[in-house]
């Protein structure tokens, strides 16, 4: 009979090499259900996790990478900073599509003014959109002891609804012939958020997933504020008696991730998607969760996770259009990578141990 | 009798019915929760429920038959998050977070195909005649069983949590687990039992919506009612009569606000619809607010695991 067995101290190993481990447990179980499915699973595997890096179309398919793993990204290091410190913003989408509201409003308020100085106060907008999105469960939560999970939760749909009404209402295209949707970005040049360098995929979002995680590294390492955050996830008792106050901990770690959701929604329609549309949102908002833990929540390891994320988003959208494979089933996926890690993550903590008898 | 296009009793009863699925869920949550295990995944597992009852129902065509289904469905996906943080002692945020959004992935691909299908219809309990009554035909008498079920389980659970034995340890269990594993009950397997449990109360009610509330097979059907259904459990209090009370508080604003919609209210429509999500948020601020001692279980949220 095997039972668990605490280890005296986290394995090194294991903290590497469950990402990996999941991933490979991942794509087994995937291609379980591709062949359930009536597909070839490993022709699946290959279209999703080999094509879009070294197939026919990789020298476009490439440039999506970045396009896909820039926001989730941005997203999950804001995110991952709270579940460090044990505070739980789930409701990155929420911010996540204010931050292209607000930032969008900005920039359709003064079309068509030619500017250099309208992208980046657009910019701005977006961080503050997202940033005032975070900040209602955050002051819920600092004030009145509100649970954060369930009021962010919440404030996502709230979000749905006012994108809704953005893209029927007041940012509607007047020039739209009737259409839901607001102007398209791509016909506005100084509101445009425009690739520096399309082969690769690169534009500001881009560059800004790329700093951000520096700096997000530094901080966790190298800072005060950072080693706070690390203290009070694993001992909250501990960071209380270091004089860690909670409450400006919440407000800090809630309006970084707010913020840089918004940043993220506000890169992404000003880019990518052109425009405000009632679906414009891709769920970033969600899969971030899923990178930010297969980073295990390190800026650096973030970085990678947001790549094979968006690998899954390319590879899926490849694989449907070449092999039918339906939308809904990378979703499937990305769900049970999720599961394998937090399933291989005991390994870390603790090992199995043949028991030996009765105990 | 009627205040601005709304007639009171048919808003009660269709408050009844509406408040279903949040309250089987959130009776389901309440007895986990009891029991010391957070499960975020309320949503996925109901979900779940709504698209495997409706595939039993639809191919078996009996309602009941599909009741069960989303109940056993909603049961099976919660095995996975009783797996992971009961076996494998994953963070139950984390994990109940996956289950939502798996939950999710599954359900918009297994519901492929069963679009724009009518399931067979859930009839009244009771004769037309006894329908008929003025103002308690509809609220006592006009619903059909589910509706009955649920109140009965909001009984069941208060007598079973409040004075048997089980209640009992399941609350021991969710207070203080170490103090559980050491007058010998197993905490684990306890705890796998209830989240087994709750999960097919999720499913169920997510049955409710697909079967009776809707009925037809949407993506996203479910709509939040898992998370509202997590946030009643805290409004109420982690007591049952108080859920029962929480999910009728929510269908009548639920109700209200579509009829406000229908009667062409002055207020736009994305507005109203955003009522509910704002209205639980509202609730729970009051209810949250200048509490030290929330009544939460001691141990919620705390995976236990004998080292000795």
């Amino acid at each position: 009979m095997l039972r668990l067995e605490k280890r005296p101290t986290p394995s090194r190993f294991w903290l590497y090499a469950t990402p990996p481990a999941a991933v490979i447990l991942t794509m087994v179980a995937g291609g379980i259900l591709f062949a359930a499915m009536g597909k070839n699973p490993f022709e699946v595997i290959r279209t999703i996790f080999w094509d879009p890096v070294f197939g026919e179309f990789a020298f476009y398919l490439r440039g999506q990478l970045l396009v896909k793993a820039g926001p989730l990204i941005l997203i999950a290091i804001g995110l991952a900073l709270g579940f460090r410190a044990g505070i739980w913003n789930i409701g990155a989408e929420g911010q996540y599509i204010m931050g292209a509201i607000f930032g969008a409003s900005v920039g359709l308020a003064v079309f068509p003014t030619e500017s250099r100085w309208i992208f980046p106060v657009m910019v701005v907008a977006g961080a503050f959109g997202g940033w005032v999105w975070a900040m209602i469960p955050a002051i819920l939560k600092t004030r009145f002891n509100t649970n954060e999970i369930l009021v962010s939760l919440m404030l996502v749909y709230v979000a749905q609804t006012i994108l809704a009404k953005a893209s029927t209402g007041f940012l509607k295209n007047p020039e739209g012939m009737g259409f839901p949707g607001s102007r398209n970005f791509s016909s506005y040049p100084a509101a445009k958020n425009a690739f520096l360098y399309e082969p690769l995929g690169l534009h500001w979002g881009g560059v800004a997933a790329l700093v951000t995680a520096v700096l997000a590294y530094i901080l966790l390492t190298r800072h005060q504020a950072g080693f706070q955050i690390r203290l009070a996830g694993q001992a909250p008792r501990a960071a209380r008696f270091h004089g860690v106050n909670p409450a400006r901990l919440v407000v800090l770690c809630m309006g970084i991730s707010g913020a840089l959701a918004g940043l993220a929604g506000l890169f992404e329609v000003t880019g990518p998607a052109g425009q405000i549309s009632i679906d414009f949102n891709t769920g970033y908002g969600f899969t971030a969760i899923i990178v930010a833990f297969l980073g295990r929540l390190n800026p650096l390891g973030i970085v990678l996770a947001g790549f094979l994320m968006a690998l899954t988003y390319v590879g899926g959208e490849m694989a449907a259009t070449q092999l039918g494979l339906p939308a809904a089933a990378i979703q499937v996926f990305q769900g049970m990578l999720l599961f394998f890690l937090l399933a291989v993550d005991v390994l870390t903590n603790y090992r199995f141990r043949l028991a030996v008898g009765a105990h | 009798m009627d205040l601005g296009g709304i007639n009171p009793v048919i808003l009660i009863a269709t408050l009844m019915a509406s408040a279903v699925p949040i309250l089987l869920a959130a009776l389901g949550e309440t007895v986990v929760e009891r029991a010391g295990v957070l499960n975020l995944g309320v949503e996925g597992m109901m979900i779940f429920g709504a698209l495997g009852g409706f595939i039993v129902a639809v191919h078996s065509g009996s309602p009941v038959l599909g009741f069960i289904g989303g109940a056993v469905c909603g049961a099976l996906l919660s095995l996975i998050f009783a797996a992971l943080t009961q076996v494998f002692l994953a963070n139950q945020v984390a994990t109940g977070l996956a289950l939502t959004l798996f939950g999710l992935g599954v359900s918009s691909l297994g519901g492929q195909g069963y679009n724009g299908i009518k399931p067979p219809p859930t009839g009244k309990l009771f004769p037309q005649a006894l329908t008929d009554l003025p103002v308690v035909g509809p609220i006592v008498f006009g619903h059909d069983w589910v509706v009955y079920f649920s109140i009965a389980m909001t009984a069941v659970l208060w007598w079973v949590l409040k004075s048997t034995r089980v209640g009992l340890i399941i609350r021991a269990v969710g207070e203080s687990h170490e103090a559980a594993h050491a007058l010998g009950y197993k905490v684990n397997r306890i705890r796998l039992a209830c989240i087994a449990f709750g999960g097919a109360m999720a499913g169920m009610g997510g049955a409710y919506v697909s079967l009776a509330r809707v009925p037809q097979w949407v993506d996203g059907i479910t709509a939040g009612a898992g998370w509202i259904a997590l946030a009643i459990v805290v409004f109420a209090s982690w007591k049952p009569w108080r859920v029962l009370i929480g999910a009728y508080l929510f269908g009548g604003i639920t109700v209200l606000q579509l009829n406000l919609q229908v009667a062409g209210s002055a207020i736009p429509v994305e507005y109203l619809s955003m009522a509910p999500y704002l209205i639980t948020i509202l609730v729970l601020v009051i209810m949250s607010a200048g509490r030290k001692a929330s009544g939460a279980p001691a141990a919620l949220g705390q995976n236990f695991h004998a080292s000795r």
